[in-house]
C-alpha cells in the first residue's frame, strides 16, 4: 500500500518561495498528474519528496512515514520501492544502456545475471529500445536517452513512480506509446504514479487525477475533464494553448 | 592617490583570494571527514578501485615515463660540471639519486599527475552532478559518495606511490646514460655507487610522501567536481581550480612533511 500523503511543504531559494504550504493526497494506485508553467515548481516539487532537495517545512508520508525526518538507512529502505525519471533523463555516461539498467538491479537486489539479462531485454522492448542496448548515452538521441532513463527507472519494479515530463521531446505517436506504457505499469503492479507534464494528450490518457501549481499553490485540483472544461482564463489559457496552435497551423 | 588606491585594490583582491583558499581548506576538511566516515564502510568496491588505478596508470604513465627519463638525464647533465669544479666527480651518481629519491621524483610526478588527474576528476565528477547523475545514484539508494569519490581517492592515493617509484628508477636510468655519454662509466659501478648512497631512511619517507598527495590529488578533484554548481561553466571552473589547488597543497604539504622527516632521521 502506497499512498502519498504531503502536508503543508514549503521550500524556497533565498526570497524565491517556490512551494508555498502546500497540502497532497495522492491515493494508492493513483496516476496522479502535476500541471504548471515552466519554473513553477515541479521538479522542485518531486525533488523533495526523494529528498533530493531538503524541504524548509511540512511534512511527507510515504507509507505512512515522514521521510522527512527518517535517517539515510530507512530513507533508503524507502527509496529502493520508489523510481524517478529525471527531466534529462541522468543516464550514467560512463556506462551502456545495458550497464544503466543492471546497475540498480545489481546494487539493490540480488538476481541472478540471467534474471537481470531477462528483465533488461523485457523492459527495452517496452520502451522498443532493444536495439539500443549496446550503446553508450551519447550515441543516443534526446528521446532515446529519455525512454532508457524511463526504462532504468520502472527495471525494478517500483510501487510509486515519479515522472519528471516523461514525454517531453518525443514525438506524438511515441509518446502515447509512453503514456500508454504508464497505464499498463499502474494496472499490471498497482504503482501509483506521480506525472509531472505540460502534454495534455498524454494526461487524457493517463491522469486519474490532475492539479495544477501556480505562483507556489494549488490552484486547481480535481479530474482532468473538470479541469479543462472550467471557465477561469488562466486554465483556459493553460489547457487551450496548444489545440489553438494546431488549429492556426492547419489554416 | 591613484597609486594608493591601486595598492589598495590589489590588496583586497589578495585578502579575497586568501578567504577564498581557507574557505576551500574548511570545506576540504569536511569532505575528508566525509571520506574517512565512508572509506571503513562496507561494501567495499574493490572493482571499482581496481578499475580507476588501471586507468589512471594508463592516462599518466607515457607522461610519467618521459618525465622520470629527462629527470635524471637533465639533473646530471646539469650537476657534471658543478661537480667537477669542485672535485667531486665521484659523487654525482649518488648525489643525483639522492635528489630524486628523497624530493625530485616524488614532487615532480604528484605535480604532473596532479595536471592530468585532478582536472580529469573534477570534470568528471562535475558534470555528472549537473546532469543529474549523481542524483539519480542518491535516489536509486545508491551511496553517491561512496561509489564515486571514496573510490577514486583510493585509486590515485595507492597508484601514485607506484607510479612514483618506477620515475625514480627511469631516472636513475636516465642519469646513467648521461654519465655513460660523457664518461662511458661502467653500469655495475653507477647503480653500486647509487644504491651505496642511497639508504632506508632516505627511501621510504620520500615514496611514503606520496600517499599524501596521491591523496591530495584525489581528493581536491573530487572536492571541487561533486561541489559543481552554475552548470557547464562550473564544470570548467572545477576542472582547472582543482589542479591550481591540488598543487599548491602538494607543495605545503611537501614542505611540512620534509621539516618532520628531516627532524627525526636528519
Ligand atoms: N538548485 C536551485 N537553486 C536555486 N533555485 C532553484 C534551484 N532549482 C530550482 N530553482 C528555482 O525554483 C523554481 C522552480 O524550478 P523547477 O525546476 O521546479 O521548475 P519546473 O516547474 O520544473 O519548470 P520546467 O517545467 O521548466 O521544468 C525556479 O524559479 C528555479 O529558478
Ligand atoms: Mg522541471
Amino acid at each position: 500500500m502506497v499512498e502519498v500523503e504531503i502536508k503543508h511543504l514549503t521550500k524556497a531559494f533565498d526570497d524565491n518561495i517556490v512551494l508555498d504550504d502546500i497540502s497532497l493526497n495522492i491515493n494508492e494506485g493513483e496516476n496522479f498528474v502535476v500541471f504548471g508553467r515552466s519554473g513553477t515548481g515541479k521538479s522542485v516539487l518531486l525533488k523533495c519528496i526523494v529528498r533530493l532537495m531538503e524541504a524548509d517545512a511540512g511534512e511527507i508520508y510515504i507509507e505512512n512515514q515522514n521521510v522527512l525526518t527518517l535517517d539515510i538507512r530507512k530513507l533508503n529502505e524507502v527509496r529502493k520501492q520508489i523510481g524517478f525519471l529525471f527531466q534529462g533523463a541522468a543516464l550514467y555516461d560512463s556506462m551502456s544502456v545495458r550497464e544503466n539498467l543492471a546497475f540498480p538491479l545489481i546494487r539493490n537486489f540480488s538476481f541472478s545475471p540471467k534474471e537481470i539479462d531477462f528483465k533488461i531485454r523485457n523492459v527495452l522492448e517496452k520502451v522498443s529500445l532493444l536495439e539500443a542496448i549496446d550503446k553508450m548515452p551519447a550515441e543516443l538521441s534526446g528521446g532515446m536517452k529519455k525512454r532508457i532513463g524511463l526504462a532504468r527507472t520502472i527495471i525494478t519494479e517500483p510501487k510509486l513512480i515519479l515522472y519528471d515530463e516523461p514525454t517531453t521531446g518525443l514525438d506524438p505517436i511515441t509518446s502515447k506509446e509512453i503514456s500508454q506504457l504508464i497505464v499498463e505499469l499502474q494496472k499490471d503492479l498497482n504503482t501509483t504514479s506521480i506525472i509531472v507534464t505540460h502534454d495534455l494528450i498524454c494526461a487524457k490518457i493517463i491522469a486519474s487525477h490532475a492539479v495544477v501549481l501556480k505562483d507556489g499553490k494549488i490552484r486547481y485540483e480535481g479530474n482532468l475533464d473538470s479541469l479543462t472544461s472550467q471557465d477561469d482564463p488562466f486554465l483556459r489559457d493553460f489547457f487551450s494553448s496548444d489545440i489553438i496552435d494546431i488549429k492556426e497551423g492547419r489554416n | 592617490m591613484e597609486n594608493t588606491t591601486t595598492t589598495q585594490k590589489n590588496i583586497s583582491i589578495f585578502g579575497k583570494r586568501l578567504s577564498e583558499f581557507f574557505g576551500i581548506v574548511a570545506g576540504l576538511s569536511l569532505f575528508s571527514l566525509e571520506f574517512f566516515k565512508n572509506v571503513f564502510l562496507p561494501p567495499y568496491e574493490f572493482g571499482e578501485v581496481k578499475k580507476h588505478m588501471d586507468e589512471l596508470g594508463v592516462k599518466t604513465l607515457p607522461i610519467v615515463s618521459v618525465t622520470g627519463f629527462i629527470i635524471g638525464l637533465v639533473l646530471t647533465m646539469q650537476s657534471q660540471p658543478v661537480m667537477q669544479k669542485f672535485g667531486a666527480e665521484a659523487f654525482l651518481p649518488g648525489m643525483v639519486a639522492l635528489s630524486v629519491v628523497r624530493e625530485l621524483g616524488p614532487v615532480i610526478t604528484a605535480l604532473i599527475f596532479a595536471g592530468r588527474v585532478s582536472s580529469g576528476i573534477g570534470a568528471e565528477l562535475g558534470s555528472m552532478r549537473v546532469t543529474e547523475q549523481i542524483d539519480a545514484m542518491e535516489v536509486s539508494a545508491i551511496n553517491p559518495f561512496k561509489f564515486l569519490v571514496v573510490t577514486r581517492v583510493l585509486a590515485c592515493t595507492l597508484i601514485l606511490p607506484m607510479l612514483t617509484v618506477y620515475v625514480i628508477f627511469l631516472a636513475i636510468i636516465g642519469g646513467y646514460i648521461s654519465i655513460y655519454l660523457s664518461q662511458n662509466i661502467n653500469f655495475i659501478l653507477y647503480i653500486h655507487a647509487v644504491v651505496h648512497s642511497v639508504d632506508f631512511y632516505d627511501f621510504v619517507p620520500g615514496v611514503a610522501k606520496t600517499f599524501f598527495f596521491g591523496y591530495i590529488v584525489g581528493i581536491v578533484g573530487a572536492y571541487k567536481g561533486y561541489n559543481t554548481e552554475n552548470g557547464t561553466v562550473g564544470v570548467g571552473q572545477a576542472s582547472t581550480s582543482s589542479v591550481v589547488i591540488s598543487s599548491l597543497l602538494i607543495l605545503l604539504v611537501d614542505m611540512v612533511l620534509v621539516k618532520i622527516t628531516v627532524s627525526i632521521w636528519g
